[in-house]
């Protein structure tokens, strides 16, 4: 038995059939609690949704506990009829005589039972969501011309749906603080919360720091730290993606682009070796935000800040955007194609194995494997950097490069990465390395002093934004960022990951798998795959571990490795 | 002592204090529990609720400082601020209302210099008297009644409630009277 089949058999439950809205659905009797992870009995909401039946909700989130208090998701139900024997009674045509229950329930905190029915269209249904929409609107501002959540607001979904232009209420709204610094990076609007305790069930039980709560009584109910103390630590914007309402919003994205104008494209954080499935929220070539994109193979819904933050360096106006030669003292503009013609004719006329190649665990998969190939055919020495921080208990890794695996996957790092990089720098001192190129990587940083480095006949670096290694290089080659082209990361679980293209890479810069299949060719003379998906395919094809994987075959959840065992018996 | 010396004094649980909230903890199955009569202990003990008793009580029961305010802030009987000697506490629910209650209110008011059109809890700068409306005292059939620390007054009328402010104002002991025991 695989593990797979073992992870399936421990989660087979008893199935329960249920009606909703005339449509028989069998699910089973019970699902994991969110967070400690007990069966706990299925609810209309979690039923519903597995039936495709959407039920309004606020306060209820897949992820976390049930709290029950928005009111939005009541629904009506009956039951089956029971005779004394409790045997169900029939209607003359056979089926169950049902009774509908005179009150309606909520959805989210009542459990589904064998033969009940739920009706969520309704009049009474439909009469209730009004009803409950007009009370959390009786102190709410509605100023959504100026909130940052419009356009992603639950509530303001809801009032457009259900809503009625006026309201039994005339009087004066309450005021409440509109701009409480609750942490460094979000600000809270008291009078937009509707109190549904998200953010507050989030840090105490998913976050594992209760820093939140609410304080006084009834409508002047506000969510609050304990005073003196902050609201810090790694995961707090999480809070702003799950406020139904613009009552948390993040400092960084406070009235900085309408959500609607807003591109999102599917992504991996490249931060960490976690490889938290993500959306890049992007305008013409500017990234806004990063939100998290839920994959409960990785990390359900959430994200931590200092990864969603980590973006500005795109957009950096110090990123490299030209070609550039430099000989004789002199550096110029050149085009890609005799950038390419000279350093392939370089490599050409150079000995086998007196070439270094340096290249970063933070370039997609693709691209790594193309610098496999590169190096096999220079037969050249190759080595890696490793970045390590600090991880913590939920998704942090403490390896800050998002394509480690890879790098091992194809050996491209000596067993300890990063030391090779010594015998590297001497065999350039002797003379026995002539070229190095560098992928994503800074020699000078890593311990090749510049003097060394004008020793070598070839030096090329590739490149996103400039660093003491680009001053030095005899050719400097722009690269693209993770928005800017596709590819793939292998995350520390093993577990393939694609990544998507927001835009264009800016100036004349172009994706490293670009760069590297060019050179290729021209070192070659025969064509090598210019795309990720033909180079993705062309890998997997060629290597066991990769199972079978094929680009589209990924889609945008991934799929793992085949385990650690498997990858070494070729 | 002067009072302003007794306000910055260093917070301190007395032994017996502390001892009758740790028996207290044994009546329940949570620790969680004993939280409002723990609050209840400190602010009989010291006349309100500190941030200092509510961080104290908060270790005591192994809850977070946060969770202990929201109770503070949601109970309105927990006071934030020292309470007077004397507290007195007129009920505003329907039957005492329509039997007066806020004549007995405006007369207390007027005779200790308090604004008697806020309608919040206050004290008398000398910190001697409180005075604030509550809900229901349950004792509907005997409006409008009202509590003196934690003695009961029931028919209460503006010549009773002088009569019972001229009582205060002749006791000059430092004791807070009536424990209602």
């Amino acid at each position: 038995m695989s593990n797979e089949e073992k992870v399936q058999a421990k989660v087979e439950v008893p199935m329960i059939t249920f009606k909703v809205d005339g449509q028989t659905v069998s699910v089973p009797k019970t699902l994991p609690h969110p967070v400690t992870g007990k069966p706990e009995p299925i609810s209309i909401i979690q039923a519903c949704a597995l039936a495709g039946v959407n039920i309004p909700h606020l306060c209820y989130h897949p992820k976390l506990p049930v709290a029950g208090n928005c009111r939005m998701c009541l629904i009506e139900y009956g039951m089956p009829v029971l005779d004394r024997e409790r045997k169900p009674v029939l209607n003359p045509d056979g089926s169950p005589q049902i009774r509908r229950i005179p009150r309606q329930a909520i959805a989210c905190a009542t459990p589904v039972t064998p033969g009940m029915e739920v009706y969520t269209q309704t009049e009474g249904v439909v009469r209730a969501r009004k009803s409950v929409l007009e009370f959390l609107a009786l102190n709410h501002p509605l100023d959504c011309p100026i909130c940052d959540k419009a356009g992603e607001c639950k509530l303001q979904e809801y009032v457009h749906q259900y809503g009625q232009e006026t309201s039994h209420f005339f009087e004066t709204k309450l005021e409440k603080p509109k701009k409480k610094a609750i942490s460094s990076k979000i600000v809270l609007d008291n009078e937009r919360c509707i109190l549904c305790t998200r953010c507050v069930r989030f840090t105490d039980s998913v976050a594992k720091n209760p820093a939140l709560g609410i304080l006084n009584r009834g409508a002047l109910n506000t969510i609050s730290n304990y005073p003196g103390t902050e609201f810090e630590h790694n995961y707090t914007l999480n809070t702003v993606d799950i406020c139904p309402v613009g009552a948390l919003t993040s400092r960084d994205f406070r009235f900085q682009m309408r959500t609607w104008f807003l591109s999102e494209t599917p992504s991996i954080c490249p931060n960490c070796a976690t490889g938290c499935n993500i959306l890049i929220h992007s305008l013409k070539g500017h990234i806004y935000r990063l939100t998290p994109r839920e994959n409960d193979a990785v990390n359900s819904c959430w994200m931590c800040d200092s990864g969603r933050l980590n973006y500005k360096w795109v957009n950096d106006s110090r990123r490299l955007s030209n070609v550039l030669w430099s000989e004789a003292g002199r550096r110029d503009e050149i085009d890609w194609e005799t950038a390419i013609s000279k350093i392939s004719a370089a490599l050409k006329s150079s000995s086998k194995g007196s070439t270094a190649i340096l290249v970063s665990a933070r370039q997609s998969t693709e691209e790594i494997f193309l610098v496999s190939k590169l190096a096999k055919l220079l037969e050249a020495q190759t080595d890696s950097l490793p970045r390590i921080g600090e991880g913590d208990f939920l998704l942090l890794n403490p390896d800050m490069n998002p394509n480690s695996k890879a790098i091992e996957i194809f050996g491209l790092a000596s067993a300890t990465p990063g030391a090779n990089v010594s015998k590297i720098a001497k065999a350039i001192e002797s003379g026995a390395i002539r070229n190095l190129i560098a992928i994503g990587e800074n020699p000078v940083e890593m311990g090749i002093e510049p003097g060394l480095l004008s020793r070598l006949d070839l030096f090329v670096v590739c490149d996103i934004l400039g660093n003491k290694s680009t001053l030095e290089a005899q050719y400097l080659l722009p690269g693209a960022s993770f928005a800017e082209k596709q590819g793939t990361f292998i995350n520390a679980k093993g577990r393939v990951q694609r990544f998507g293209k927001a835009f264009d890479p800016m100036g004349e810069a172009r994706p490293e798998y670009w760069i590297l299949s060019s050179l290729l060719s021209a070192l070659t003379d025969k064509l090598w795959p210019k795309t990720p998906e033909e180079i993705f395919n062309m890998m997997a094809a060629e290597l066991p571990a990769f199972n079978g994987m094929t680009w589209a075959k990924l889609g945008t959840a991934g799929m793992n490795l085949l385990s650690t065992t498997n990858t070494t018996e070729k | 002592m002067h009072e302003t010396d007794s306000m910055v004094m260093e917070f301190s649980v007395p032994n017996t204090l502390e001892s009758e909230i740790d028996e207290l903890i044994t009546h329940y199955p949570e620790k969680r529990s004993v939280t409002l009569m723990a609050l209840h202990a400190l602010q009989a003990h010291f006349g309100f609720v500190s941030d200092a008793g509510i961080e104290w009580i908060a270790q005591k029961l192994d809850q977070t400082p946060l969770a202990v305010l929201e109770l503070v802030t949601f109970y309105p009987m927990f006071s934030r601020e020292p309470l007077g000697k004397f507290h007195f506490r007129i009920c505003r629910t329907l039957s005492c209302a329509l039997n007066g209650s806020e004549k007995i209110y405006w007369a207390l008011c007027e005779q200790l210099g308090l604004d008697k059109n806020v309608h919040k809890r206050q004290t008398t700068p000398d910190g001697r008297f409180t005075v604030e409306f509550v809900e229901c005292l349950a004792c509907c059939n005997k409006g409008p009644v009202l509590f003196l620390n934690e003695d009961f007054h029931e028919n209460m009328t503006e010549e009773s409630v002088s009569k019972l402010l001229t009582i205060c104002n002749g006791d000059n002991s430092s004791e807070r009277k009536g424990t209602g025991k």
